[in-house]
């Protein structure tokens, strides 16, 4: 991975404490980029394994995130579903420098 | 401080090998910056802090200038120039020129009385102040903020301190630690005012106050600037060192020029710049080693921070933000305000925050970075040192059992092991006995567990270890009824708050019981208590009911049900203008327009807005529909105005918030058109007055209303209608709708309050209306003007190459 793939897309402030942001791919999937009430930031694919659920408006407990459809939860680190549910969702690398949120989307894979 | 501590290592080293210059900008001798805190609170003097005295310098030789800052470096002469025209040749030169505070460049901050805390100079500046008398405002609510508050307010100024972000310390805190010290300075007289941004800074030509963004002015004649440092690098970029954050060097201080050192907070070590001493110490130790060629190096370091404001222990170590694949252990004790809470990663502790009891700060600390394994330990991690390692008893029943009859069990009420075993023996065989006997839990609870081990440890196998009441979530160990009355009874006001005194076992709770807390104090402080937006379903937090495909629907509010041709006209274009694929009349009867898009939500408000709707609450946990008949102004059964009295009731009872949805519908006669006995409230015109029913639902269990009372005018059964809505608000649980409360606490129970009890109702009503006083604002008009326009805009877009 080189360095240029890191994105700009906010001030980690843009996203209140306990909830969620999404940044729109054209071209591909939207990504949800949660922000704990510890300040500790995530990104995953806006999807709910289960039926597909917005995850970013979901409520942010610790490092998950319970789906708004049927409250799955979803751990926000590893986007596995959490309990007795089974399933995934994509995680998307993110960091934080100065204060500013910087994610490396996934690479359209070549034809 | 770096620099005479180097001078320090180096002198230990091998005195004679270098001849020493050290410039200081400030006129005193090496003193011990953070110690300036205590200074400024008058618990020592500059005197005790200083580290040596001029006669150090002279015992080792050490040329010692003050007052008098380099202001250039001649790299090719190997020369530095001080503001006096003095001139110093080096063979090494090092560089520890510390922070700059940062100054926020808010208009006024040039005012006489605006000064940031640093140096003595400075403390100097704020003791005068203070002897003058009045009023300070403390910018930052960090670590440096609050000490110069402390400080202040022991002066006997009136202290504010004004922080941007929600909570204190949030570099060092998490929220529950971060809101347990806003109380305790509260409690010291400060003023915290967190969330607050600062607009400008008045005065003529001294400080007057300071003016919030939100328009607040706050008077001050003294205004402390604590926001943030910044390495001081300007001399090292003239020079044309290699510069980042800081000044860059390596494992062995050195600078991009090898005859140039720098140690403090004046470098950037592998990417990272230090505020606090500790890494310079470590730092000092890598400098001097490198000068008498012994080249150990400098590894980068890992910190700890407490705050020296006396009485008040915080403590915060590594990252408390956890990150990937960690795990919290938290630990609560509401009596003796004490918070803990230690993160561990793959069997490793990551950080820890303390606040109240930091005794074990140290020893988390020290695992920390060591990298321990704490998977032996972990089960009594969070009690501490002495107890994981002092062969604390691992079976709790085993160290309950241990306990002398003498022990204290319960510290609210005072109840010893010996009392709890004779209650026990006495009949109480299970909790709520035990709390209703000898009362040993009955109050913050913090002891259930171990009166849950006497019971098991008492009765044997007869103890089935069941507890009575089903606690609200897996973050508590109270129920939904113990909650709502702790509130109350406690006067908790915030939903960390709750979550601190009533012993919450995760740091910010789940999506059970976030919602249910925001909505218990809500209820309980109407116009007080302000919402937490990140508490509440989708639904609620975007004012519209999410679908399958993660669109949005719309439900304007149609009183009782009656429209006109300008509402369905604004409906019709909205339906056009937005495409909605779907408009549908509601079992409610209300419109229902399907299929909109997060961000075009505020526009379809506008124009629903502009026609005279408002928000139906169709999402919410609230007032959702009044359903209406006819009734006599047309049909030839009706006996009374049922449409009217639908109208005046949902102008009475929209936008109330409840434990559940709540549905309300009137029929004009027993024929039961608007089916009102399947309804939470449900009004039945009769010749001779008013039918009540409660307590109905249309949902997977059906059920039909119970009769409540006839009464005999309009304005009783409205007046009825609101005491109802307010006892069910009051007293059922979370997500309960009025059906199942109804037959969980009986009909009688609930005629007692509203039928019987003339003066009960009364008071009832009249908070209700109360309540309602503070809500019927529609959500949708404020989002509509652009409130919280985040909610419905992306954060970023981003196109993919
Ligand atoms: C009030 C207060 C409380 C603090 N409390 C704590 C605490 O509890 N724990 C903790 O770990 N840290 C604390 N700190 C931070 C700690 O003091 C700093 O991390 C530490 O002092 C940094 O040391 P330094 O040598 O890099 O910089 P400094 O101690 O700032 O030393 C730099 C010196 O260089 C001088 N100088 C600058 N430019 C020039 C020039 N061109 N020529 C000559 N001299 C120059 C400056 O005047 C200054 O005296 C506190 C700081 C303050 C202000
Ligand atoms: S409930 Fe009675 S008054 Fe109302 S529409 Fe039906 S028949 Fe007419
Ligand atoms: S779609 Fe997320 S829980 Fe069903």
């Amino acid at each position: 991975m080189t360095a240029d793939r890191w994105i700009d897309v906010g001030r980690i402030e843009d996203i209140p404490p306990r909830g969620a942001r999404t940044v729109v791919v054209e071209g591909g999937d939207e990504i949800a980029v949660f922000r704990a009430g510890d300040d500790a930031v995530f990104a995953l694919i806006n999807r709910c394994p289960h039926k597909g659920g917005p995850l970013s408006q979901g409520i942010v407990h610790g490092h998950s995130v319970a789906c708004p459809l049927h409250n799955w939860n979803i751990a926000l680190a590893t986007g596995l579903a959490q309990g007795p549910d089974s399933g995934c969702t994509p995680t998307i690398l993110v960091r934080v420098e100065d204060g500013r949120i910087l994610i490396a989307p996934p690479q359209p894979v070549p034809a | 401080m770096a620099g005479c501590r180097a001078v320090e290592e180096l002198i230990a080293r091998d005195a004679g090998r270098y001849r020493v210059t050290i410039f200081g900008a400030e006129p005193h001798v090496h003193y011990n910056r953070i110690m300036l805190s205590p200074v400024l609170a008058g618990e020592k003097t500059f005197d005790q802090i200083v580290i040596n005295d001029r006669a150090w310098y002279d015992d080792n030789a050490v040329d010692l200038i003050l007052s008098d800052p380099v202001e250039a470096i001649d790299r090719g002469a190997k020369t530095v120039t001080a503001r006096s025209g003095r001139v110093v040749g080096y063979d090494r030169l090092l560089i520890a020129t510390g922070s700059d505070p940062f100054i926020i460049p808010v208009p006024g901050h040039t005012l006489d009385g605006v000064i940031s805390f640093r140096d003595m100079a400075d403390v100097s500046r704020m003791i005068a102040a203070a002897d003058a008398g009045g009023e300070a405002v403390v910018i930052g609510g960090g670590l440096l903020g609050l000490e110069a508050a402390h400080g202040l307010s022991l002066r006997g100024m009136k202290v504010t301190v004004i922080h941007l972000m929600p909570t204190l310390m949030e570099r060092q805190l998490d929220e529950a630690a971060g809101w347990l010290l806003k109380s305790a300075l509260e409690a010291r007289g400060q003023t915290i005012l967190t969330g607050a941004d600062t607009a400008e800074i008045v005065g003529e030509t001294c400080v007057e106050g300071v003016r919030l963004k939100d328009g607040r002015l706050i008077p001050a004649s003294l205004v402390v600037m604590a926001v943030g440092i910044r390495p001081c690098v300007w001399l090292a970029k003239e020079a044309g060192l290699a510069v980042g954050r800081g000044i860059h060097v390596d494992d062995h201080m050195v600078t991009s020029d090898p005859a140039i050192l720098a140690v403090g907070e004046c470098v950037e070590h592998d990417g990272q710049v230090y505020g606090l001493v500790a890494p310079l110490w470590d730092m000092c130790r890598a400098l001097a080693d490198g000068l008498t060629e012994r080249h150990t190096g400098y590894r980068g370091s890992v910190t700890s921070t407490k705050l020296k404001v006396s009485g008040i222990d915080v403590f915060s170590a590594g990252d408390f933000s956890g990150g990937q694949g960690a795990q919290d252990i938290v630990l609560r004790d509401a009596s003796r305000g004490v918070y803990k809470r230690v993160i561990v990663r793959d069997d490793r502790i990551v950080g820890a925050v303390l606040y109240g009891d930091t005794g074990d700060g140290g020893w988390y600390f020290d695992l920390m970075k060591r990298g321990e394994d704490i998977s032996t330990v972990r089960d009594m991690l969070i009690f501490g040192q002495a107890f994981a390692l002092g062969g604390g008893q691992t079976d709790p029943k085993a160290a309950v059992a241990a306990l002398s009859d003498n022990a204290e069990i319960c510290g609210c009420n005072g109840v010893s092991k010996g009392k709890v075993v004779a209650c026990i023996g006495g009949g109480a065989v299970t909790l709520d006995a035990v709390r209703g006997s000898c009362k040993a839990s009955a109050s913050c609870g913090s002891c259930t567990n171990v009166v849950e081990n006497l019971l098991a440890l008492t009765l044997g196998d007869d103890y089935g270890g069941e507890r009575a009441v089903k606690t609200m979530c897996k973050c508590t160990s109270f129920g939904h009824d113990d909650v709502r009355r702790e509130i109350v009874a406690q006067g908790m006001r915030s939903i960390p708050e709750v979550m601190q005194k009533l012993h919450w076992s995760t740091p910010d709770g789940c999506s059970s019981c976030r919602p249910a807390l925001n909505y218990y104090l809500l209820c309980a402080l109407p116009g007080e208590y302000v919402d937490d937006q990140q508490s509440r379903f989708v639904n609620e937090r975007m004012h519209a009911n999410i679908q399958k495909d993660g669109t949005y629907s719309v439900v304007p509010r149609m009183w009782g049900g009656v429209t006109n041709p300008r509402e369905l006209r604004a409906i019709a274009d909205v339906v056009e203008k937005y495409d909605a694929p779907l408009v549908k009349v509601t079992g409610g009867q209300r419109l229902d327009i399907f299929g909109i898009k997060k961000q075009d939500l505020p526009a379809v408000w506008a124009d629903l807005n502009a026609a005279g709707m408002v928000s139906g609450h169709a999402y919410g946990k609230s007032l959702r529909t009044v359903k209406t008949c006819v009734g006599s102004d047309w049909c030839r059964f009706g006996t009374q105005d049922s449409t009217g009295l639908g109208i005046q009731t949902e102008r009475m009872t929209w936008g109330s918030w409840m434990p559940h949805k709540f549905k309300i519908a009137v029929s004009g006669c027993p024929r039961n058109c608007a089916e009102a006995t399947i309804k939470d409230f449900g009004v039945i015109c009769v010749d001779s007055g008013y039918e009540l029913h409660v307590g109905g639902n249309g949902g997977i269990h059906v059920r039909v209303t119970d009769l409540l009372c006839k009464v005999e005018t309009e304005a009783e059964a409205m007046h009825y209608c609101a005491a109802f809505i307010q006892l069910y608000r009051e007293e059922a649980r979370y997500l309960e709708r009025t059906a199942p409360w109804i037959e969980r606490v009986g009909l009688e129970r609930i005629k007692a309050r509203i039928v019987e009890d003339a003066e009960g109702r009364d008071a009832l009503a009249a908070r209700f209306l109360h309540s309602q006083t503070f809500c019927q604002d529609d959500p949708w008009a404020a989002r509509a003007k652009g409130a919280e326009s985040e909610q419905h805009q992306p954060l970023s877009l981003m196109e993919t190459a």
